[in-house]
Formats: structure tokens, C-alpha cells, sequence
């Protein structure tokens, strides 16, 4: 299992950092999106997978009985996940906003900001 | 005892709430003005708590270390928790002019107020993860004050400084992942002690060099700082300040904090990057800044020189050098804000920040001429100004172990760093308006210079008074320094609860 999840992991940082070379930005994004979900998958294979046991305590126990699987990566990757999807949501916005603004969507043409010399007159 | 701890914490979002809410009207900007003074008078009281005990810690929830979330304040969380209300309070009283109302109403003073507690938060935590949640506080605000107003360059900057800082964090995050996956904790303090017992200290290795590029971005090193200068002179004059003064050391901090108290097994392998790094920042960071010609560039990227010193101070890692990185933080965050600021003043008067457009600044404004003079010359290392002493402290720790090249490469860029202070200084201010206007600061309301010139002339008070007076600085420094290298204090009191 922890063998076809780091395949997974590595798959998914190749293509993304294939989709991050790209010079359209919006190609950059859906990037970002793969090679978050790759730093998800990475903390939580490197909390140790245990299958078939949800951390859960059975009704009238103080804890959990038997081998649980550990719950802290789980909790980990959630925080993990909302807050990647709030940035993503961001990152969007931002990307129609200079689509809108700018006209463009490659990086190259977005020289407002550090003009090149020959453009400053 | 919690209290003292986690009040610095909580008041910038109570404030930022209460900011947001009364966004519509006056309330809110004095809102932001009154959080911040009543957020330094708490800082003031952790300080004088640290003082007193050394370290101090709280676990957050009464969770026991280290399965909670623990808040430590050591000297040096404690000074940059001081110094972090002192730039907010000054920048939220520039704000009072300096912001226009569609920008208030678009939340402009709750987003820096969110900042400002991610800042603290990063400061206070013990916890990596929670660092990691800290840190995306600060980003994702930031963002917000970035974009803010929506100009052309605002969002051209703002989609380099948001690219590059979205992997940075995916990198800080894989690494703790990585991290925990080896340590079994997130816990600073306890990871420590739990790093050493890793079998395979080669991938501790590798993880520390994620760490060092994760924070190496935030903290805009060589070769990654290339978001900075893209982004940090297109906002408003008060964003830049806070960003300026406090952002990039906040990456810093980390870097400090993390190849001190956890990465310090294999000293002569991340060290050294670390000491090339550094004089490979200071170097292309002030050339970069001779090829500018607009203030508030030429400013940007001797952030990156200045933040070339400071991972010197950590690269070295004797307790003079450390002490020296420490100083040179807290001289650095009051005089990089100050100069912003002071660019946003000139940009009022003399119509730009543009150094071909402006002039006649000494003749028509002294008083500004005098302002700008003590931070300037204080970063280019002018004794007896603060930043001399900074300098005087790294240059004389590399030369106490012998490092000849770093102490060499670290006064020629300050020679360098002169040259370009002084081309502000001659074509700002000397040199004659281009197109013959007096910018007088008097073509500024009563109220606007009021609250424009007060934060400009403190920050340049505490500038002199660091100056003048280095000995109980340094000191302190040097008692910070011993604390990071000898990190026993911190884990104990982390890990033996309440203290």
C-alpha cells in the first residue's frame, strides 16, 4: 500500500511540476492543485498506514482498544486541505482578475510591475 | 501566566473584528490605532516577563506537551513579538492618511490586523504545525493587502508573490509531513530531542534542506527572492512598511529557530549552504538595488541584501554571530519600515517615488531630509548609527573564528550599500525638482503630516537611541544567542508543563 501511494505522490509531483514550467498561468495553478494533494498524500503515508482500523472508542471504553490507525495525520491533511483550497480559491480569483486586467495569461507578457528597459521610455 | 502569553495572540484578530465591522466609519481606523497600542503594551509585559523567568511557556487547551499546542516565548520570540507591535502601532497610525476610504471599506484594516496576529502567532508557537497554520494566516492576508485597490502592477506583483510563496508553503507542509513520519511529533521543543534517535540522520538531512528552501523563500534568499522585488513597490506606502519590516523576518525567524533548536546534527553540511547563501544574498541583493532607479526598488532589494546578514549571523553560529543576526533583526524591522514610510511621504510632496521625477527634497523639506537621513544612513552602517553596531557584531564574529571571505564580502557590501543610499539621498533630495516644484511638506494637510511624520520621526528615535546607546542591546542579544544554542532552557520548560 505505502508502495502504490509514493508511486501516486511521485506521479503526481511529475506532472505537476510539468504543468508548472508552462509559461500560461493558469497551467501553474492546476500544477499547484496536483502538488498539494501530493503533500497531502506524503503526510499522511509518513503517519504510518494502518487499514481497517478507524481510530474510534468503543461505547463504555476509556480508549481505543486494539491497534487504531494513528489520527493525527488524518486531522493533519484536513487542515491541510481546507486551508489549500482556501489559497487555491484565491489564487483563481486572482488569476481571472489579471486575465481581466492585464489581457494576458502568460507569464512573459506580465511586465507591468518590473517593466523591461527598452519598454520604459 | 496563560494570559500573558496568549493575550499579544488574541488581540490583533479581536481588534481585526472589531475593524471590520466598523469599516464603514472613522471607528474603524482608530479601532486598528488603539489595538495595536493596547497590543504593545502586552508585548511589553511578555518581555518583562521573559526577563524575569527566562522562558516561559503555556499549553494551549490544558493539553499536556507534547500532544498540545504549546505557546513558548523565549528572548527572542519576545523581542520579536515587541518590535512586531511597535512597526503595527506605527504603520496603523501612518495608515490614518495614508489609506483612502475605498480601500477601508474594502477591510483594509481587519486584513492587517489578521496579519499582524499571524505574525505574533508564528513568533509565540511551539508547535511546527501550528507554525505552518501561522504562516498561512500571514500569506493569505497578505495576499489581500497586496491586491488591494487592484492597480495594473498591483496584480502583475501580486500573481508573482502568491505563486511562489503557494511552494514555498507546499514544501514547508511536505516537510513537516516528512518530518513527523521520522520524529513521531510536531512538537518543537520535544522533536529536538526525538531527532537524534532517528536511525537514517541522512534523510534528516534532506528534510532540513526542504526546510531551508521553504523558509528560504519566505525569507527571500538567494537564489529565491525573485518574488520580492516583483511585488513590494507596487501596494500602498503602509503595506510595503509592514511587509518590509516584518515578512521576510518572519522567514528569517523560522530559519533561526529551526536550525538551532532542531537541525543542528550535521552543522558542517547545512551551515556551510547556509554561509554561501548568505554572502550570495548580500552580494546580487545590493547590485540588484545600484540597477534600480525607484525608491521604493532600490529599498526592495536591500531588504534581500540586509536578509544576506542576518542568515550569516546563523550560518556561523557562535554566540556572538548569533547575537549578531538577533541585533541586526530588531535594528533591521525599524529601519526598513522607516524608510518606507518615508518614501510614501516623498511620494505625497514630490509627486513620485520615481528618482528621475523627483528632487529638491533637502532644500523645500528638511525635516524629512533629517528623518530619511538616520534610517538610510543607519542601514548602510554609519556609526554610531544602529545598523554600525549590527555590522560591527557579524563582521567581528567572522572574524573571531576566521572567517576572513564572509567578514570581507560583509563590508564591501556595506560600501556598496552607501553607494546606493547615497544616490537616493543626491537625486531625492539634493538635486533639484525636474520640473521646478517645492515639495514642501506643508503641501500636506495639518492632519496628514501629523500623522504621516509622528510613527516616521519614533521609528527614527528608537534608530538613535540603538545607537546611541547599544550596550543593553547587545546584551540582550548576546543572553538571546545563549538561549538559542543552548536550547535546554526552552525544552524543559516546554515539556515540563507549566513553569
Amino acid at each position: 500500500m505505502e508502495a502504490l501511494i509514493a508511486i501516486t505522490i511521485g506521479v503526481l509531483v511529475a506532472a505537476s511540476v510539468y504543468l508548472m514550467l508552462a509559461r500560461n498561468v493558469l497551467r501553474f495553478i492546476f500544477g499547484l492543485v496536483l502538488i498539494s494533494n501530493a503533500a497531502n498524500l506524503t503526510i499522511f503515508v509518513a503517519g504510518r498506514l494502518t487499514e481497517g482500523a478507524p481510530p474510534l472508542i468503543p461505547v463504555g471504553a476509556d480508549g481505543p482498544v486494539g491497534d487504531v490507525a494513528n489520527a493525527l495525520p488524518q486531522a493533519l491533511v484536513l487542515t491541510a486541505i481546507v486551508i489549500g483550497f482556501g489559497l487555491f480559491a484565491f489564487a483563481l480569483v486572482l488569476m481571472f482578475r489579471a486575465y481581466s486586467t492585464l489581457g494576458t495569461l502568460y507569464s512573459d507578457d506580465m511586465r507591468i510591475a518590473e517593466p523591461r528597459t527598452e519598454d520604459k521610455t | 501566566m496563560t494570559w500573558t502569553l496568549a493575550t499579544p495572540l488574541v488581540l490583533p484578530f479581536l481588534t481585526a473584528v472589531l475593524a471590520f465591522l466598523a469599516r464603514y466609519g472613522a471607528a474603524g481606523r482608530w479601532f486598528s490605532v488603539a489595538g495595536n497600542a493596547i497590543l504593545l503594551g502586552a508585548s511589553i509585559l511578555l518581555m518583562a516577563r521573559v526577563l524575569d523567568q527566562g522562558v516561559i511557556a503555556t499549553q494551549m487547551g490544558g493539553w499536556a506537551a507534547p500532544f498540545g499546542i504549546t505557546l513558548v516565548a523565549d528572548y527572542l520570540s519576545a523581542v520579536m513579538v515587541v518590535i512586531t507591535a511597535i512597526t503595527a502601532l506605527a504603520v496603523s497610525v501612518y495608515a490614518l492618511s495614508d489609506i483612502d476610504e475605498r480601500k477601508e471599506h474594502l477591510g483594509y484594516h481587519a486584513l492587517f490586523n489578521i496579519l499582524i496576529g499571524g505574525v505574533v502567532g508564528a513568533f509565540l508557537t511551539g508547535d511546527l504545525f501550528n507554525l505552518y497554520v501561522w504562516f498561512e494566516v500571514m500569506l493569505i492576508s497578505s495576499f489581500g493587502l497586496l491586491i488591494l485597490g487592484g492597480k495594473k502592477e498591483q496584480i502583475d506583483g501580486g500573481i508573482k508573490y502568491v505563486t511562489l510563496n503557494l511552494i514555498s508553503t507546499i514544501l514547508f507542509l511536505s516537510g513537516i509531513g516528512l518530518l513527523y513520519g521520522m520524529t513521531g511529533t510536531l512538537n518543537m521543543a520535544d522533536m529536538a530531542r526525538a531527532i537524534d534517535t532517528v536511525e537514517n540522520q541522512g534523510l534528516v538531512t534532506v528534510v532540513a534542506m526542504m526546510f531551508m528552501v521553504a523558509f528560504g523563500v519566505k525569507a527571500a534568499v538567494f537564489p529565491l527572492f525573485f518574488w520580492l522585488p516583483a511585488a513590494y513597490h507596487t501596494p500602498a506606502f503602509s503595506v510595503s512598511a509592514v511587509f518590509a519590516g516584518l515578512l521576510t523576518k518572519v522567514g528569517v525567524y523560522a530559519l533561526i529557530r529551526m536550525f538551532t533548536l532542531v537541525f543542528d546534527g550535521d552543522i558542517g553540511f547545512t551551515h556551510q549552504i547556509l554561509l554561501w547563501v548568505a554572502a550570495l544574498t548580500m552580494v546580487t541583493g545590493v547590485l540588484g538595488a545600484a540597477a534600480q532607479n525607484d525608491m521604493r526598488k532600490i529599498l526592495s532589494f536591500h531588504i534581500v541584501s540586509q536578509i544576506g546578514y542576518m542568515i550569516m549571523g546563523l550560518a556561523l553560529l557562535t554566540p556572538l554571530a548569533v547575537a549578531g543576526a538577533v541585533f541586526y533583526l530588531v535594528h533591521h524591522i525599524i529601519v526598513k519600515a522607516n524608510l518606507f514610510l518615508i518614501a510614501g511621504v516623498a511620494e505625497r510632496t514630490a509627486g513620485s517615488t520615481n528618482l528621475d521625477r523627483i528632487g529638491g527634497l533637502y532644500k523645500s523639506a528638511p525635516l524629512l531630509a533629517v528623518l530619511f537621513f538616520i534610517p538610510a544612513f543607519s542601514l548602510a552602517g554609519f556609526p554610531p548609527l544602529s545598523g554600525f553596531w549590527a555590522k560591527y557584531v557579524l563582521v567581528a564574529a567572522a572574524i573571531e573564528i576566521e572567517g576572513w571571505i564572509i567578514a570581507a564580502v560583509a563590508l564591501l557590501v556595506g560600501l556598496l550599500t552607501i553607494f546606493s543610499m547615497t544616490k537616493i539621498w543626491a537625486e531625492a533630495f539634493w538635486k533639484p525638482h525636474p520640473e521646478g516644484v517645492d515639495p514642501e511638506l506643508t503641501r500636506l494637510t495639518p492632519q496628514a503630516r501629523r500623522n504621516l511624520l509622528i510613527p516616521i520621526a519614533a521609528l527614527a528615535a528608537m534608530t538613535l537611541v540603538i545607537g546611541f546607546s547599544p550596550d543593553p542591546f547587545v546584551t540582550f542579544a548576546k543572553d538571546a544567542a545563549a538561549q538559542l544554542l543552548d536550547p535546554t532552557a526552552y525544552i524543559t520548560t516546554v515539556l515540563g508543563g507549566e513553569a
